[in-house]
C-alpha cells in the first residue's frame, strides 16, 4: 500500500517509484507516486529511509524538485561514490520499487510564489529553486523569480535546460562569454535591482557561506536571507 | 512499521567511538555546517549574555565577565537531526548552572527559550539545561569556536539534537510554559531527544 499516515512530517509514507532517469553519470532523477500525501511548498524536503533485512536503516534528506501541482514527487539526487543512500538510489532503484519517505519537511526555506524573490544556488542546491521556478511558471509569475545558479560544468548543472534565461555560471569552464570561476558580486548584482523581498541561498556549506555573504554585502538585509546548507553526507 | 527496502544492504559504519542513537551515523572527522541564516559577524566585545524572564535577578554578562566565570568543559558526542553524529568533541565555556545560580530562577520557571544575535530561537525544558547538561561555550578543541559553528559563542546541549544548541546565543529567557522556537514552529520536535528519535512534531 502506498500513502501516508499521520500529520505533515508525522508518519512514514510508502512511495511507488514511477520513473528513474540518469541526467548524468553522477545523478539520478526519481519520480514517485505517494497516495494521500500532503502537498508540499516549493523548497521543502523529504527524508528517505532505507532498511536492510536485519533492520539496519539509513536516512537522508532530499529537496523536492517538482512543483506542488505535479501529481508525482520528483527528486534529483547527486550520486556520491561513498554515499550509502545515494549509491542505492542511483544504482539499484527501478520503476515499481517502493521506498519509505517522510515529509514534506521545513517551513523556512519555502517560497509560495507571492513575493519577488532571488535564488542563488550551487550544484544540487539548485533543486529546491527548480521547484520554486516550476511553481512560478504554473502560476504564470516567473517574473517574480530571479535565479543565479552555478555548477562545475553545464552538463553537471541540474535542470540546466529549464533554467535557461536565468543566470547560469560555471566554475570549471567558460560559458556564455563569462570566464570560468566561482560566483562573484558581478554575477549577483544585476539580480538585486530592485531589491527582492527574500533571497534563497542553497548549496554546500562553503558555497552557501560565500553566496549568502555576497547577497548581504550587496544590500539584502540578513533577515531576508534564507539559507539551506547541504552536507555531503551521502 | 518499518519495511525492508529491496536490495539494500547498507554500509554499516562501525563506530568505535561509541553507541549511535537510532537513525544516526558517525561523521568521523567532519563537522557539517547547518544553519538557516547568514553567518553573523560580531565583535565579542559587543556581545552580552543575559538570563531573564522568571528569575529573581535578571543578569547580563559581558564577554570579559562570562569568561571570568568558573570554566567548564564538555567532552563527548553531538547528534544532528540531519542524521550525523560526531564523537569525541571537546567544548569549553561555562555551565548554564553557573549562570542560573546567579540569576536564580523562580519556582514557577520550567522552560527556557534561547535567543541568538540573529533572532534564531529554540525552546527547552529547564530540566534539560540544568544539572551539568548544558553550557555556553566559546572554545572547540582548545581553540576559539569557529564562526560557522557558532563562534564566538554558542549554547551547547549535547544530549539533545544539535539545533537546540543555539549558535550565537545571547539570551536565555525562563518561562512557565513551553514557547516554540524557530525550528520547532517549522515542524521539528519540542524536545529533540536523539535516543527517542524525536526529530519532528508528533515523534
Amino acid at each position: 500500500m502506498h500513502g501516508c499516515l499521520g500529520a505533515p512530517a508525522g508518519g512514514w509514507c510508502v512511495g511507488l517509484v514511477r520513473e528513474v532517469r540518469h541526467p548524468n553519470p553522477r545523478a539520478v532523477l526519481l519520480r514517485l507516486e505517494v497516495e494521500g500525501r500532503m502537498q508540499h511548498l516549493p523548497g521543502q524536503h523529504y527524508v528517505f529511509r532505507l532498511t536492510a533485512e536485519d533492520g539496519y536503516s539509513a536516512s537522508r534528506s532530499y529537496s523536492v524538485a517538482s512543483a506542488p501541482g505535479d501529481p508525482l514527487l520528483e527528486f534529483y539526487v547527486e550520486r556520491l561514490d561513498d554515499g550509502e543512500v545515494s549509491t542505492y538510489l542511483a544504482d539499484v532503484v527501478e520503476p515499481g520499487d517502493e521506498l519509505e519517505l517522510r515529509g514534506p519537511i521545513g517551513g523556512w526555506f519555502v517560497w509560495e510564489g507571492d513575493v519577488p524573490a532571488v535564488g542563488v544556488a550551487g550544484g544540487t542546491g539548485v533543486v529546491p529553486l527548480v521547484a520554486m521556478l516550476r511553481h512560478a511558471r504554473d502560476l504564470g509569475r516567473e517574473d517574480l523569480l530571479r535565479l543565479a545558479v552555478s555548477a562545475r560544468t553545464l552538463p553537471e548543472l541540474p535542470y540546466a535546460d529549464e533554467l535557461a534565461g536565468h543566470t547560469l555560471l560555471t566554475t570549471r569552464e567558460a560559458y556564455d562569454g563569462r570566464a570560468a570561476g566561482r560566483i562573484t558580486a558581478d554575477d549577483v548584482r544585476p539580480l538585486l535591482d530592485p531589491l527582492p523581498s527574500a533571497a534563497y541561498v542553497c548549496g554546500s556549506a562553503g558555497f552557501a557561506e560565500s553566496a549568502s555573504r555576497l547577497v548581504v554585502d550587496l544590500g539584502v538585509a540578513p533577515v531576508d536571507v534564507r539559507v539551506e546548507r547541504f552536507g555531503p553526507t551521502g | 512499521m518499518v519495511r525492508v527496502t529491496r536490495g539494500f544492504t547498507g554500509r554499516r559504519r562501525r563506530s568505535p567511538a561509541g553507541e549511535l542513537p537510532p537513525g544516526q551515523y558517525d561523521v568521523g572527522g567532519d563537522w557539517p555546517v547547518l544553519t538557516a541564516e547568514v553567518t553573523p559577524r560580531f565583535d565579542p566585545d559587543d556581545w552580552t549574555m543575559t538570563v531573564d524572564g522568571l528569575v529573581e535577578r535578571e543578569t547580563t554578562w559581558s564577554w570579559a565577565e562570562v569568561q571570568a566565570l568558573p570554566s567548564s568543559e564538555y567532552e563527548g558526542p553531538i547528534h544532528c537531526v540531519t542524521t550525523w553524529s560526531k564523537f569525541g568533541t571537546r567544548f569549553g565555556g561555562v555551565s548554564v548552572d553557573t549562570l542560573l545560580a546567579e540569576a536564580r530562577p523562580t519556582p514557577d520557571a520550567s522552560y527556557v527559550l534561547a535567543t541568538s544575535t540573529t533572532g534564531y530561537t529554540t525552546n527547552l525544558p529547564l530540566a534539560d539545561v540544568t544539572a551539568g547538561k548544558a553550557w555556553v561555550v566559546w572554545t572547540y578543541d582548545g581553540r576559539p569556536l569557529p564562526r560557522d559553528h557558532g563562534g564566538p559563542v554558542r549554547l551547547l546541549v549535547p544530549h539533545l539534537y544539535f539545533w537546540k544548541s543555539a549558535k550565537w546565543v545571547t539570551r536565555l529567557t525562563l518561562l512557565d510554559h513551553d514557547q516554540q522556537g524557530f525550528w520547532e514552529r517549522n515542524g521539528y520536535h519540542d524536545r529533540g531527544d536523539p535516543w527517542l528519535e524525536q526529530r519532528y512534531q508528533g515523534d
